[in-house]
């Protein structure tokens, strides 16, 4: 059966066939609702419940309308300060903690590292109400340093950090060691540089999970300036009338963000660990 | 430059003794190689020196001053390690640049400083690379460019040619070894390698199980090995070893005639050992050194010459052969040494007996 054959002429296996179905129906999943965001987002208040992906009559208007309205703006660089600012507070402290974890040799490290890995084992839910009575005995409440507070360091991030450091060859450290280099500079110009891709990966995963962060901005805010982007954009909803397109056309500007910096971050993610260096 | 001095040195882990009271002097400019199977402390030697390792005892002195508890970068030694260790994220000249980063040059100078070992070791035009384009024989230049810009007291190296193939570890031999000459600088050299101990020290230091057995030139240790381990350890292919009997001043070894003056101090059981270009095939005068039969085992044609294994009663010898003569494998063929090129050891102690 000629269908079956490559122009290579090696045949396409049915296991490949499967697979690439299945990753296709997978993607369709995934993707439609992506699809709907921006379709409703160019669809007029009327046409909302009219389920065609292809809006009959597509407009701009809404996002005209969102950019016009200031709060939308202050919701917008309220989440960007305080994932951009958790982002880089997790990057620097997760790898301080993961190179000292994985680097040096001291009284207690594997009791202090599974300390922070049980920390891991909590859902978050359970410490939401010890979080908002520390905020609320600091006076942290409805504050941008309330927001951030709980993320600043994660167990995630610096379990993660200790796995790609322990990659990294005592060699390459002691060389600076003796090159003169005091222990700070040793983290910070060898071997920071040598674990970037997991360093790209945790700001991915970090600049996410606080740019979608909806529960604790809601519930520690209460000035609607304070609004993350999420918390603000349900508030459209709140309001007499629920207005999807607005939602959506909300939701769909929040992407634009993560998308950039996956597109910027992807390429050092890819990259294996350990380029060169060592003996190839 | 600067003289360094092992007074007692040791070092612990735990309960294990690793290294054993070490006494040696380098000195100034010396190239000084130790050498041992892997496992002997070689390594934790040298970073004891380097400041990487703690010093469990003894005494450390740099230049006759006692650096026991100085930091790696307070004892002016560079160091190179097996791995290289060149950093992936910069290029040949920042890494060369880079053993420069507590100096205090400007910029200029820095740059001339980088320029000029470049230049020595053929780096030039590589000055921009990264380390991820360079050959592996490229990459140990680079790690050697970063030491030597330093001008430090000592350079120690760790097995720097272990990951490099037979032809280039060669070639790297003769370059570290001219570098020496050029440069001046004392060197430590960590290998486990005795052909790198023999081409390139001025005084090896032949160490087992954390303990130094012997010190000398090369030479020195390969005419006189002080027992049957650095005997052995040392010339390729090794010395052979018969095992024979000293009673009343005579020395018996089985399947083969020995003639010649044993030490007094030679008595019971002994090995005499026999390197294999002492020993050669054919047949010798009678009462003139070393005479025996032995059934070739295997042959090594080498061109100059052939390696013939052999077997002489129990004991297995390895002798040379002119180049075209090919002995037949399975045959019986006729050995000798001239006198005064057997050693002698204790079969108890293997401690060197002397020569006959
Ligand atoms: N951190 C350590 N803890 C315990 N033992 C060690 C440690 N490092 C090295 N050793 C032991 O010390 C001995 C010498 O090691 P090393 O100096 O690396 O040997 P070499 O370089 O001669 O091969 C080895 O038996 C090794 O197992
Ligand atoms: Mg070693």
């Amino acid at each position: 059966m000629s269908a079956g054959l490559e122009a290579s002429g090696r045949l396409i296996r049915p296991g490949r066939i499967l697979a690439w179905t299945l990753l296709f129906i997978g993607g369709l999943i995934m993707a439609t609702p992506l699809l709907y965001m921006f379709s409703t987002s160019l669809k007029t208040s009327g046409q909302v419940y009219d389920l065609r992906l292809i809006p009959a009559d597509p407009t701009l208007k809404n996002y005209v309308e969102v950019l016009k309205d200031g709060r939308f703006l202050r919701w917008f660089l309220n989440s960007m300060l305080i994932a951009t600012a958790v982002t880089l507070s997790n990057l620097i402290f997760d790898s301080l903690v993961g190179y000292t974890l994985a680097k040096f040799r001291f009284r207690g490290r594997a009791l202090v590292f599974i300390a922070i890995l049980s920390t891991l084992m909590i859902p978050t839910e359970m410490l939401v109400i010890p979080w908002y009575l520390m905020s609320s005995q600091f006076g942290w409440l409805d504050s941008y340093w309330g927001i951030m507070f709980p993320g600043m360091m994660s167990a995630f991030g610096a379990f993660l950090m200790k796995q790609f450091f322990e990659t990294v060859p005592d060699d390459f450290l002691e060389a600076a060691r003796v090159d003169g280099l005091s222990e700070f500079a040793i983290w910070w110009r060898i071997a920071m540089p040598m674990v970037a891709p997991a360093l790209s990966a945790l700001a991915i995963f970090s600049f996410l999970g606080n740019w979608t962060a909806f529960f604790w901005p809601l519930i520690v805010t209460t000035s609607r300036d304070l609004y993350t982007l999420p918390v603000g954009i349900s508030s459209f909803s709140a309001e007499s009338s629920i207005r999807w397109e607005m939602i959506m056309t909300g939701a769909a500007l929040g992407t634009i963000p993560t998308l950039i910096l996956f597109l910027l971050l992807q390429r050092y993610i890819v990259r294996g660990v350990m380029l060169a260096g060592l003996k190839g | 430059m600067a003289k360094i001095e092992l007074q007692g040195l040791g070092k612990r882990y735990g309960s294990a003794q690793v290294v054993h009271a070490l006494d040696l002097t380098i000195e100034d400019g010396e190239f000084t190689v130790f050498v041992g199977p892997s496992g002997c402390g070689k390594s934790t030697t040298l970073r004891m020196i380097a400041g990487l390792e703690e010093i469990s005892e003894g005494r450390l002195l740099i230049g006759g001053e006692m650096v026991n508890q100085r930091e790696p970068k307070q004892r002016n030694i560079a160091m190179v390690f097996q791995n290289y260790a060149i950093y992936p994220h910069m290029t040949v000249g920042q890494n060369i640049g880079f053993g420069l980063y507590t100096a205090k040059l400007s910029k200029a100078e820095k740059q001339a400083r980088i320029l000029e070992a470049a230049k020595t070791l053929g780096l030039e035009p590589l000055l921009n690379r990264r380390p991820a384009a360079l050959s592996g024989g490229q990459r140990q230049r680079v790690a050697i460019g970063r030491a030597m810009v330093r001008d430090p007291a000592a350079f120690l190296f760790d097995e720097p040619l272990s990951n490099l193939d037979a032809q280039l570890r060669a070639q790297m031999r003769m370059e570290i070894k001219s570098l020496h000459r050029r440069l001046g600088s004392t060197i430590v050299y960590v290998t486990h390698d005795q052909i790198e101990a023999m081409t390139m020290a001025d005084q090896i230091v032949v160490m087992k199980e954390g303990r130094i057995l012997q010190t000398g030139s090369p030479l020195e240790l390969y005419e006189n090995p002080a027992d049957v381990f650095t005997a052995r350890f040392i010339g390729s292919p090794s010395m052979a070893l018969l095992k024979g009997e000293v009673s009343g001043g005579a020395l018996r070894v089985a399947g083969a005639e020995i003639s010649g003056r044993v030490p007094a101090r030679a008595s019971g059981p002994v090995l005499v050992g026999v390197r294999p270009h002492d020993l050669e095939v054919g047949a010798g005068e009678p009462g003139a050194g070393f005479r025996a039969m032995g059934l070739v085992e295997a042959v090594e044609p080498l061109g100059a010459e052939t390696l013939t294994h052999i077997r002489i009663g129990e004991a297995q010898a390895v002798a040379t052969a002119p180049g075209r003569v090919l002995p037949e494998v399975g045959s019986m063929v006729p050995v000798r040494a001239a006198p005064g090129t057997l050693h002698l050891f204790d079969a108890a102690s293997e401690k060197a007996l002397g020569r006959i």
